[in-house]
């Protein structure tokens, strides 16, 4: 079963992070008869574990260690110290996700090209391309279960669905359905069917969600070749002479500082902590932090430009019930610049309960234009923007002056939206609200965008070792040992959700590894 | 929730008989903030009495729900009647008073109207104060499982098997 390595082993490859990246990776390798030891900032909690409740699940499984924020966006001002909502756990984010798992378009594959120079933007075309990808993310969906592949079903429309398609339908909108959902429709993989329970975001109580933390994790395990350490939170990866990784410093749960050999070490710590990481891990080899002489870690931050519209009914729609990223309208994820901006955005339903939707329809308003909107919430029907953000040099973590629990810096995550990304935004605003208006809508709430789920880019993957961090297989172009395996490594962003593009790329990358050492090359 | 605790078992008129009539829907006595109609009451512990109700009074007046009673107010404010938040909670509280005078009024509670006293609350709005109140209300307030149903939020639904079966696409009016 799960094989304790030792701390002196240099034949593992070390892991960093357990969720879609980290995770998936781990038992990719495992699979293939690798050696893995996972390292996981956060404890481990599974569908028992899990309670719908808001709070209480935030709780238990957020990332809630301070960082720091700046730049015009209205985060940084209403939840300074909390710029993502992301988990710390076994499994990541995998937890929280809602389970949309759509592939990119093949021009988003291509940015720099499809849309040419944008002033302020710092565009570039991926390494690689749509039918280069194709194979992997057929084995992504096919791992997640994704419905409307494989021949597996959709899920069946919510009231806050039934909503949205009637809209979405009178605007003539034609790509209009149930989504593309890594939620069970029907039993499969050992894992029931979802129950239309809502709290998707909270972990799904009946595993019908697929989440790493019980699929991917304890998949690996049973090979024999995965150790998953828990609340072992990792200082620094250590490097020789000749500039290779040989192991990372960490502080295990007892807060004693560990340090593990390595073979190859993957960094999977979503987009502020993998950067933060290769910039804590400066030394006289690499002043300037980790793989990055380029100058591009941390740079290059996208979130996603998000937003969300809500509109009030005179009649009930009771949104909170049943699955909670219901459906999509995939019309307006084109590119066409006609509209007044390059790239495109999906349209996901979306419900809050009313502690969150309390704290996050309009942070810091108050009186009674707030407290009406809230008084009609049972009323309520809301949908999430998805749009591709342009990436920016200046939007970037950086180290902090502050210092965590162990001592230390944080990351500072800086970001202003893009002149593209705001008129994006307004158009996707006033096409939600036609979609409500559409089906008597008697309000219609533009809300401001969440604390990140969504963050890429700050390891971005490049041609040319010049313009990003790693090369088409997420390698360091700097250190032949070292690889980046979470959305990190995104070049662009693309109008879809991150998750299943994530998971394809650590299968890829489990592929290249593992071909790497039998080669005798890593 | 708000402890009833002793003052329980007053009937409306002993209850009156013991305070003032402060606010809307509050009565000020010693050593307690009850609901005018006796249905509630809450002791202090750290606060004076007639602060605990001007706080009361800003909490509805910074998230006002009509149908939402006092109790759950009093029970989203009721934090700063302990030592270590009084004096923290008392000198905002004196600095609303002030604001309250300088706009003509004998005391926020003494202003009557709504609006009067959501133009003093704008005078303050940046202050640290008013907004750590007004942001431990965000979880104060709506946090509370006993205020969910009048808004219509049904909570936790996994004990009962979700909605797969109990109305998740049961809306017919669209």
């Amino acid at each position: 079963m799960a094989a304790p390595f030792e701390l002196t082993d240099d034949n593992v490859v070390v892991i960093i992070g357990t969720g879609a990246g980290g995770g998936v990776l781990a038992n990719e390798l495992a699979q293939k008869g690798v050696s893995v030891v996972a390292l996981e900032a956060g404890g481990r909690y599974l569908p028992e574990d899990y309670v719908n409740d808001e709070w209480e699940s935030f709780g238990q499984l957020a990332w809630t260690d301070t960082r720091t924020t700046s730049g015009d966006w209205r985060v940084a001002r209403d939840f300074s110290n909390l710029p993502a909502w992301i988990v710390k756990a076994v499994g990541g984010t995998t937890t929280h996700w809602a389970g949309a798992s759509l592939r990119f378009q093949p021009h988003e594959w291509k940015a720099f090209t499809t849309y040419g120079e944008v002033e302020g933007a710092n565009l570039l075309d991926w390494p690689i391309d749509a039918d280069e990808m194709d194979p992997f993310y057929a084995r992504a969906e096919d791992k997640l279960g994704v419905t409307r592949t494989n021949g597996i079903p959709g899920l069946p429309g919510c009231n806050n669905y039934k909503v949205f398609e009637a809209g979405a339908k009178e605007l003539g909108y034609k790509e209009v359905h149930t989504g593309r959902m890594a939620i069970n429709s029907q039993e499969r993989d050992g894992r029931m069917a979802c129950q239309q329970t809502g709290f998707c975001f909270q972990g799904c109580k009946w595993g019908a969600k697929w989440s790493a933390a019980y699929t991917d994790i304890p998949a690996g395990e049973a090979t024999g070749n995965l150790e998953v350490r828990e609340k072992a939170h990792v200082a620094r990866i250590l490097h020789d002479d000749s500039g290779k990784v040989t192991g990372v410093e960490y502080f295990d749960a007892n807060g004693d500082l560990q340090m593990q050999r390595a073979r190859v070490v993957c960094v999977a710590g979503n987009s502020f902590e993998s950067p933060r990481l290769l910039l804590n891990s400066a030394s006289s080899m690499f002043p300037d932090g980790l793989a990055n002489s380029s100058g591009m870690v941390g740079k290059n931050y996208m979130r996603h430009l998000t937003g969300s519209v809500y509109a009030t009914f005179e009649q009930p729609v009771r949104m909170w019930r049943g699955t909670t990223m219901a459906g999509i309208v995939q019309d307006e994820a084109r590119h066409d610049p006609s509209r007044g901006f390059v790239g495109g955005y999906e349209l996901e339903t979306l419900s809050l309960g009313l502690p969150f939707m309390a704290a996050f329809l309009d942070p810091g308003a108050w009186g009674r234009e707030f407290t009406t909107a809230l008084d009609s919430y049972e009323n309520m029907a809301g949908m999430w923007i998805v749009g591709e953000d342009m990436p920016q040099e200046s939007n970037r973590v950086t180290l902090s002056d502050v210092e965590d629990q162990f001592g230390l810096k944080v990351a500072n995550v800086h970001y202003s939206d893009h002149p593209n990304d705001i008129a994006m935004r307004d158009h996707a605003y006033k096409q939600g609200a036609a979609i409500y208006d559409a089906v008597g809508a008697t309000r219609t709430l533009p809300t401001p965008p969440y604390p990140s789920t969504h963050n890429l880019g700050t390891n971005r993957m490049s041609e040319r070792p010049e313009d990003g961090v790693v090369n088409r297989n997420g390698r360091a172009h700097d250190v032949p040992n070292l690889y980046i395996s979470d959305g990190s490594q995104f070049t662009t962003g693309a109008a879809e959700n991150p998750t299943l593009t994530i998971v394809a790329l650590a299968i890829r990358q489990a592929e290249h590894i593992a071909s790497e050492m039998n080669q005798g090359a890593l | 929730m708000i402890e009833t605790r002793s003052l329980k078992t007053l009937t409306r008129r002993q209850l009156l008989s013991r305070g003032i009539a402060a606010g809307a829907g509050l009565v000020v006595g010693s050593g307690f903030v009850a609901g005018r109609d006796a249905a509630w009451a809450t002791e202090m512990d750290a606060m004076k009495p007639d602060s605990f109700a001007t706080l009361v009074q800003m909490a509805r007046d910074i998230y006002p729900h009509d149908k939402v009673g006092d109790q759950y107010y009093a029970a989203a404010v009721k934090g700063y009647d302990v030592p270590e938040e009084v004096d923290f909670a008392q000198s905002g509280i004196d600095m609303l008073e002030d604001a309250s005078r300088a706009a003509g009024f004998d005391s926020y509670l003494g202003t009557g109207w709504e609006a009067d006293r959501v133009a003093i609350l704008r005078g303050i709005e940046d202050t640290d104060f008013f907004q750590r109140v007004r942001g431990g209300l965000v979880t104060g307030l709506y946090n509370q499982k006993e205020v969910w149903p009048i808004f219509g939020y049904e909570g936790e639904s996994y004990s009962k098997g979700g909605y797969m079966y109990r109305g998740f696409d049961d809306i017919t009016w669209i």
